[in-house]
């Protein structure tokens, strides 16, 4: 590549665009003015999108990095800008999304001074990024950002951060880029030890009583064809992580549902009785697994992972393999005999049956007066074909969407997982949306969320995203309530919302809305926000006092899941 | 059961990499009871030696986790006994102490430690051992007072008849050379 003499600020635009970035989130302010002032000439390669506050800017990075697989980019001045991306950056960590946030520092000569909006934002987040540089020296910006995006996109994916100093902002440099391939100390996956497959293979071979448990290690690594041909030619049944969803369409014969707290009753008993788990792309979050103890005690255990430090850091394999799911799948799939297991996959039939009786009915299809989520979530998913984004927030919206909105196509939800970020969902739908220009992005989000991050209804106005905002709102933090009622004694601390005229503030920004409180009118509302051409906010007023079963209550055992309070 | 484990890790030599390391014991409260951070064979990259006192099983995973920064190479743990290891330790006494008797005099040649400076006022004493030795000529010098004292962290090599480092290092060559 040809050698030219530019600012480093410059330098920061023409990396990102080596990098292939065509959207960046962010918010200006004093230390990163070079970077915005050397980006006002570069609006037709890349767009930004000026967000509301900086937690928008880094949500909507996650949600653009979800439905793409690429780097989701974001912006922000030093000091409090800095600060506010540190939320979504341990969220993208805990979640293993690809984020390049850069930030704006004060001139070099004056860190460590207490100078004006200084915050040691490198110190601060380095707990929370998989990678992170301050960059003094003009020099460094294009190997820095190199590096920046083959961290944040290999291997396990996780957010990286990127300080630089205003001065080297202004320095001038001889500009030259090339992409890093590979960094000394660091090997983003692992060859798969063929021998360790052959051994999963046996396993596998062997079982009676399998069970797969996939998460999104599967979406990262695209190993959606190669997850499907196993259980198919094995005839094994799969349960999905929250995270997991979207990996295999919804009505796969072989997919059973969704695994944890909230999870469907099947794959959570049956993790009990199987006498062998595969698990693909999964972590054994707590949520997953309930007590540890009792967990999967009959079953033999082969991880399929990525990251070293998972095996065997809550649930003792037997068989580990190391690498990439796409890989060690295709290799697994080469190894294991045609099979089915169809009495045991009864037994998971049967289970469905209970459930749908005591909880998935009443749920999507109540015959009570008031409202619920499952049928406002049951009505959306079908009127798009199943083949919309799902975005949600944190708490009750996002578990029930979760159980019941369906999927025919992979990288088709964004959620917060890890960390249970409320205020998710807004930001992250419109970055979804902009990953996913042609897609209908249906974001649910309850009144608590909704009220964390609901300045980002101007973003979305301003840039003309056709965001369907479904706002189920029960008036309370729903739950939290939830737990309150049923671990203490009704006791509701703190939980219940004065809440505004959701509609009249959505017209405030601009968006069009309306509220819908009964059953004859929810069709036609959900019908009314698709075929709106724009962004719309669907208010839908939910029962106040409804809970999200079946549930393994904290600390049981998957197998102590209720049905039924 | 909780005892003392040695951690190693290899690692590049840059800014911040010690808070990234540390970071890590913080985050699950784990006590680090010594700390060595220097230069190893090679080049440029750096080597820590950490003590802790834990349960083995907690030590794994945390190597586990220092693996996964960037720029960490690799890390190892053992137990004491797979190790030799020593630290070094200075005392400062009174010069007058050892004009008054030859206790003093006495103390360093049975504990092997010899004097790096005498003044008028005060004389060095440097001592290398277990931190009980150091620990136990203190103890037994300060019956005559001591004006100051230090010990350093751990260091530390394997037993292995083998130097884990190149092993490593060629092993790393491959895996790199298959990213290609």
């Amino acid at each position: 590549m040809a050698i030219k003499r530019i600012t480093g600020s410059k330098a920061v635009i023409l990396s990102l665009l080596e990098e292939g970035v065509d959207t960046i989130f962010g918010y200006p302010g004093g230390a990163i003015m070079p970077i915005y002032d050397a980006l006002y000439d570069y609006d037709k390669q890349v767009s930004h999108i000026l967000t509301r506050h900086e937690q928008g800017a880094v949500h909507a990075a996650e949600g653009y990095a979800k439905v793409t697989g690429k780097a989701g980019v974001c912006f922000a001045t030093s000091g409090p800008g800095a600060t506010n991306l540190i939320t979504g950056i341990a969220d993208a960590m805990i979640d293993s999304i690809p984020l390049v946030c850069i930030t704006g520092q004060v001139a070099s000569p004056l860190l460590g001074t207490d100078a004006f909006q200084e915050s040691d934002v490198v110190g601060i987040s380095m707990p929370i990024t998989k990678w992170n540089y301050q960059i003094t020296n003009a020099d460094e910006i294009p190997d820095a950002i190199a590096k920046a995006f083959y961290i944040a996109q290999s291997g396990r994916p996780g957010p990286v951060l990127l300080d630089i100093a205003k001065d080297a902002q202004f320095q001038e440099i001889d500009f030259s880029y090339k992409k890093c391939k590979k960094i000394r100390s660091y090997i983003p996956e692992h060859q798969v030890d063929p021998f360790k497959v052959k051994a999963a293979a046996w396993l596998i071979d062997q079982a009676k009583k399998p069970l797969l448990l996939f998460g999104q290690g599967v979406i990262i690594a695209q190993a959606e064809a190669e997850l499907k041909a196993f259980v198919e030619k094995t005839g094994i049944p799969a349960a999905w992580t929250l995270l997991g969803l979207s990996a295999m369409p919804t009505d796969h014969p072989l997919n059973v549902g969704m695994l944890g707290m909230h999870g469907n009753y099947g794959p959570n008993i049956k993790t009990n009785e199987a006498d062998l788990i595969i698990a693909v792309g999964m972590r054994f979050d707590d949520r997953v697994t309930g007590k540890v103890s009792e967990y999967a005690k009959n079953a033999k255990i082969i991880h399929l992972e990525v990251d070293p430090a998972e095996i065997d850091k809550i649930i003792k394999t037997d068989v580990a393999v190391l690498g990439n799911a796409k890989k060690s799948l295709a290799m697994l799939i080469d190894n294991v005999k045609e099979n089915n297991h169809d009495a045991w996959i009864q037994e998971f039939r049967d289970c469905d049956q209970i459930e749908r009786e005591k909880v998935i009915d009443k749920d999507i299809r109540p015959d009570k007066v008031g409202l619920t989520m499952g049928e406002a979530v049951r009505i959306t998913s079908e009127k798009t074909k199943h083949n919309a984004v799902l975005v949600t927030d944190v708490g009750q919206q996002q578990m029930i969407a979760s159980r019941y909105f369906k999927f025919t196509q992979s990288k088709s939800n964004v959620t917060s997982g890890g960390l249970g970020t409320m205020g998710y969902a807004i930001p992250a739908a419109m970055g979804a949306q902009l990953g996913a220009k042609d897609r209908t992005v249906c974001c649910f989000v309850g009144d608590g969320g909704f009220q964390m991050t609901l300045q980002e209804l101007g973003t979305i106005v301003q840039n003309k995203l056709p965001v369907k905002i479904i706002l189920l709102n029960n008036n309370f933090l729903g739950m939290v309530r939830q737990w309150q009622q049923l671990f203490f004694e009704k006791r509701y601390s703190f939980t219940e919302l004065q809440n505004p005229d959701f509609i009249m503030i959505g017209k405030g920004f601009g968006m069009e809305g309306h509220q819908v409180t009964k059953r004859e009118e929810l069709e036609d509302g959900i019908q009314r926000m698709l075929d709106h051409d724009g962004p719309y906010l669907l208010e839908v007023v939910v029962e106040k006092e409804d809970n999200v079963f079946p549930m393994v209550p904290s600390g049981a055992s998957v197998s102590d899941i209720i049905l039924e309070a | 059961m909780r005892q003392e484990f040695i951690i190693t890790i290899y690692s590049e030599n840059h800014i911040g990499l010690l808070n990234r390391i540390t970071i890590n014991f913080t985050r699950r409260k784990m006590n680090i009871e010594s700390l060595t951070v220097s230069e190893s064979a090679i080049k440029g990259i750096s080597k820590f030696t950490i003590v802790v006192r834990e349960e083995e099983d907690r030590v794994k995973k945390v190597v586990g986790q220092l693996e996964k920064v960037v720029e960490v190479l690799k890390a190892f743990y053992h137990t004491n006994d797979e190790m030799v290891f020593q630290e070094i330790a200075l005392y400062k006494v009174q010069t007058d102490t050892l004009y008054d008797s030859d206790q003093v005099e006495r103390l360093v040649r049975k504990a092997g430690a010899r004097i790096l400076e005498i003044t008028r006022e005060y004389t060095v004493i440097e001592k290398t051992g277990h931190k009980e030795e150091t620990q136990e000529l203190f103890e037994a010098l300060n019956q005559f007072g001591v004006l100051q004292f230090i010990r350093s962290g751990r260091v530390a090599i394997t037993r292995d008849p083998i130097e884990r480092l190149s092993e490593f290092l060629m092993e790393r060559d491959n895996l790199l050379n298959q990213i290609d």
